[in-house]
């Protein structure tokens, strides 16, 4: 179960984990608890699997050349095709979807042209065709939200 | 514009904050950089918006937002940019992008995430969005996701990697 200061961990620090020399202090006396109240709180919950890390969200295609990609997959061979899309170490976010267009992942490489080559070796590979969809203007970008966790 | 010495600390922070005292400075050690740079380093990237957040990255299915729903719409271009603001400032959007159309087999151009608890849910949101901005006479599509096949917001690294969900 979360414990409420789980819970604030989770809420408040999504966006400005404060930049001192000793944040967990920060966030202690924040909170009124104790650095190593925080410290074992957030350990608790990378363990249970509620946070995957604590770190940066980075713009598309600040640090390389990204794109999001779509397949359409006959059903029954969509398994054996996603592994295959998976295997790439470009390859990030490979979801099912809901749709003739059913297969859709992230791909980020180091420049465009690295780009192209992994788009045309997962092509030939799976013997499909990949619908490109590079972003062309970001509203929002922006991961995290309010989550409305009851405080108790 | 970010410098090798970004790069390096960027790469080296996005495997996650050290749970630690001084997580700055462990973290500097791992890359030949003092503390103090690493603090200075990362405020600025901040400031400049190369970092859009820095923070706690939680797992939304893990805490219950199990439907989450990628809506399309194909918008006027002279449109898409008003409507992409409009969309985004709901709180149960967590992205809004637009995106190149190919006709004839796609012809959406921009795309938004929504999260929710479950599915009846983000069509209520998206219900109650729709109205409120007017959207209900463009074409629209709704993609639900079934099953994540790799790295549902897990880390990753390539030498250009980014700590990014949806490219």
């Amino acid at each position: 179960m979360l414990s409420p200061l789980h819970k604030h961990l989770l809420d408040d620090y999504q966006h400005d984990f404060p930049l001192t020399l000793r944040p967990y202090l920060t966030i202690a006396k924040a909170l009124g608890v104790t650095e190593n109240d925080v410290l074992t709180a957030f350990n608790s919950l990378i363990d249970d699997d509620f946070i995957s890390r604590i770190g940066p969200i980075i713009p598309p295609n600040q640090l390389g050349k990204s794109t999001l990609v779509a397949m359409a997959i006959p059903p029954g061979r969509l398994e054996g095709i996603a592994e295959i899309i998976s295997s790439f170490r470009e390859v990030n976010h490979n979801y099912e979807r809901e749709h003739r267009f059913n297969l859709w992942f992230v791909l980020i490489a180091s420049s465009k042209q690295h780009l192209q080559n992994v788009i045309q070796s997962i092509e030939r590979r799976t013997g499909f065709k990949t619908l490109q969809l590079p972003l062309l203007d970001e509203f929002f970008i922006d991961l995290g939200f309010p989550l409305k966790l009851d405080h108790d | 514009m970010i410098d090798d010495r970004d790069q390096k600390l960027l790469e080296a922070v996005q495997k996650g904050l050290p749970l630690c005292s001084r997580p700055y400075a462990t973290l500097g050690q791992s890359i030949a950089m003092p503390e103090a740079e690493v603090i200075s380093r990362l405020t600025r990237l901040k400031q400049q918006g190369l970092i859009k957040r820095l923070g706690v990255i939680v797992k939304h299915k893990r805490l219950g937002y199990r439907a989450n729903a990628m809506v399309v719409w194909n918008i006027p271009d002279t449109d898409v940019k008003n409507l992409g603001q409009q969309i985004s400032r709901f709180d149960f959007v967590t992205l809004c992008y637009q995106r190149p159309r190919h006709l004839p087999e796609w012809p959406y151009n921009l795309f938004c995430m929504i999260h929710g608890k479950d599915r009846n849910i983000v069509l209520e949101q998206l219900r109650f969005m729709t109205e409120t901005c007017g959207l209900t006479h463009y074409e629209r599509d709704i993609l639900f996701s079934r099953r994540c096949f790799k790295q549902c917001g897990a880390l990753y690294k390539t030498p250009a990697s980014q700590v990014l969900a949806y490219g």
